[in-house]
């Protein structure tokens, strides 16, 4: 009975091991490539355990300029990116919550709007053009500033502060800018933080944007150049499938970094990632469930 | 109703005049200076790309510009859906995205019960942990997991495969047009299960603990509570995200996509891979044929913004809860 009654759990056990080691194995299998000769791993057959163990796939990544300058373009655009689109959302979504703010109404329509309809790749892309901001770091942060998810989320945590808050401020006699800033961003805190996270991981990840408004090298972030390196090798070993002399050719002829370096390169890509990730997880169940429940 | 609607007549009768608004706008001077940055973003960066979906009636031509482009009509619409291309984008976008909707959505909704049957706190926020971690990986990260784990050789699933002689020489995975579906699937279920199931595990943790403790008593085992229980207390938020889904029916995938496409470079798999999404940004960015690929994007929109409509008019003649 007592038996019978176990074996349910211990399936659920196993299902739930399968699914950690379904989601860790390819991180893992990543690392220990990523710290194996490339030449070695190109013989195939590397899973738990590196087989010539050695750091300089690492050595090459951080000498390497074109990789050391796309980690200082993302770092960069993360960086005053995140902090543009805090600022501004946050400005944004406290102005809306003030009753007395003429065209609230219609400010906040035109933000949820925005959360159904969007012109689109190409109109977007058009603009962008016409406005002169390809090949420049703005295209990277400016067209994100406004995040209308994080605004609502701002705006329901604004909305919920006592209002009693602001009384001492406004008595002597501060405008809403000074009350903001002195009064309302030290006790936001928590959802400040969340939200930068959450920003940070996005601009961080993003490969698109730069993908098609960035051409110049020295401006590429580097998901974007990984995702060139990653497509260039993809491409050679569809070639090589077709024959082996010609992929040995091809491989010199472009270039190819081998597969532990691209791996090194990838590592280092979702270190800030890990990183953050324990702070990210603390915050990020109540970030979700307060987006959750506007819906 | 009759008296709020009486009231808001007689406050449009007191606002003020003309000047009074300006006077009124001076006088927040502050408070409107903190909207204006946001509300001039919004306006350029989402709603004059609206304003420009315009392009798609026209030949639009980016030297003379969106004033001086020729229009033409529905000529581009007219041209999508009779193009060699239209079957087999839509074939795809639709198959894609349901199957991704058969797997993906069900998904999340069985970890959430699976964690919620344990017992033991430590190995639950283990699994948490760990099954949140690919969400927050870029496609590009994830796509060059996938590539690797299935190359052909030296990828882990071929060697895994082999040692349990499932099969017996390296398949070459990506480059088989059959199974770009299932690697799309799975890859996509892969990164997102585990956060999908927040949602679900924080629905299930506010449900009333005496249901469980009064069906238990009328001798209801695990499974029977999970039917009858749970399973109905957390359908109105399943109702909810389905109807998010259905709205999102024409978006099969654009990110994961391209990365596992060599951005669509990859010809071989492109009558599996070509998708809307992946179709605009093709002929519109690579191609250059801005008004085509702007009619074929508003095509997408036009028919998704209808489907949210009409899965929100189901769920609400359905008598549950619903978006608006």
């Amino acid at each position: 009975m007592k038996i019978a009654k176990r074996v349910p759990d211990a399936i659920i056990v196993v299902l739930l091991l399968g699914l950690s080691f379904v989601t860790l194995y390819p991180f893992w299998n990543s690392l220990v490539i990523s710290f194996n000769v490339g030449a070695d791993t190109a013989l195939g057959g590397i899973t738990f355990w590196p087989r010539v163990f050695t750091l300089e796939n690492y050595q090459v990544v951080f000498k390497d300029e074109r990789l050391i300058q796309a980690f200082v373009i993302s770092i960069f655009r993360t960086v005053v990116g995140t902090f543009l689109s805090i600022l501004f959302t946050s400005m944004f979504a406290y102005g809306l919550t003030k009753k007395n703010l003429i065209g609230r109404k219609l400010f906040m329509i035109m933000c949820i709007v925005t959360m159904f309809f969007s012109g689109g790749l190409i109109p977007s892309f058009i603009l962008i053009r016409s406005l002169h901001l390809i090949d420049t770091f703005w295209v990277l942060v400016v067209p994100g500033i406004i995040v209308v998810w994080n605004l609502i989320i701002f705006r329901t945590f604004f909305q919920e502060l006592p209002d009693g808050l602001e009384e001492s401020a406004k008595i002597d006699g501060c405008n809403y800018i000074r009350t903001f800033f002195s009064i309302i961003v030290p006790i936001s805190g928590p959802v400040i933080a969340t939200l930068s996270l959450f920003t940070a991981v996005g601009l961080w990840n993003d490969w698109f944007t730069a993908s098609i408004y960035i051409n110049n090298p020295h401006l590429m972030p580097i998901q974007t150049l990984l995702n060139q390196i990653i497509n260039s090798n993809a491409m050679s070993e569809q070639l090589s499938s077709a024959g082996g002399e010609a992929s040995e050719f091809v491989r010199q002829l472009k270039g190819v970094s081998t597969k532990s370096l691209v791996m090194a390169t990838m590592m280092v890509t979702t270190l800030p990632i890990i990183m953050v990730y324990p702070f990210l997880q603390r915050f990020f169940v109540k970030g979700v469930l307060i987006g959750s429940m506007k819906e | 109703m009759h008296t709020e609607l009486l009231a808001a007549k007689k406050t449009k009768k007191r606002s003020p005049s003309k000047k009074g608004i300006l006077q009124a706008y001076i006088g927040q001077w502050d408070l409107q200076l903190m909207v204006i940055p946001g509300v001039l973003l919004v306006v350029l960066f989402s709603y004059v790309p609206m304003w420009g979906v315009l392009m798609s009636f026209q030949n639009y031509n980016l030297f003379t510009g969106f004033l001086d482009s020729q229009w033409v009509g529905m000529k581009h619409f007219d041209m999508f859906v009779h193009s060699s291309d239209f079957y087999r984008v839509m074939r795809n976008t639709l198959s894609i995205s349901l199957l991704k909707l058969m797997f993906g959505f069900p998904a999340p909704i069985v970890l959430a019960l699976l964690l919620n049957e344990l017992k033991g706190f430590r190995f639950k926020r283990f699994v948490q942990t760990v099954s949140y971690l690919p969400h927050f990986m870029s496609w590009v990260i994830v796509s060059s997991f996938v590539i690797s784990m299935l190359s052909v050789d030296n990828g882990s699933f071929n060697i895994f495969l082999m040692k349990l002689g499932i099969i017996h020489e390296p398949v070459n995975w990506l480059s088989t047009s059959q199974y770009f579906w299932g690697i799309l699937v799975s890859s996509s279920v892969w990164k997102d299960v585990g956060f999908g199931a927040i949602v679900y595990l924080a629905a299930i943790a506010g449900i009333d603990p005496h249901l469980y403790e009064a069906s238990a008593m009328d001798g209801a085992g695990r499974l029977r509570q999970i039917v009858s229980i749970t399973i109905p207390s957390i359908t109105p938020i399943i109702i909810i995200f389905l109807i998010l889904n259905i709205g999102g029916i024409l978006n099969a995938g654009f990110d994961d996509i391209l990365n596992l496409t060599n951005n669509g470079a990859n010809t071989l798999l492109r009558p599996v891979s070509d998708v809307i999404d992946t179709y605009v940004y093709r002929v519109g960015i690579l191609g250059q044929r801005y008004s085509y690929a702007t009619a074929v994007g508003l095509f997408k929109s036009a028919i998704s913004v209808v489907l949210l409509v009409l899965a929100n008019l189901l769920a609400r003649r359905m008598g549950r809860s619903s978006l608006w």
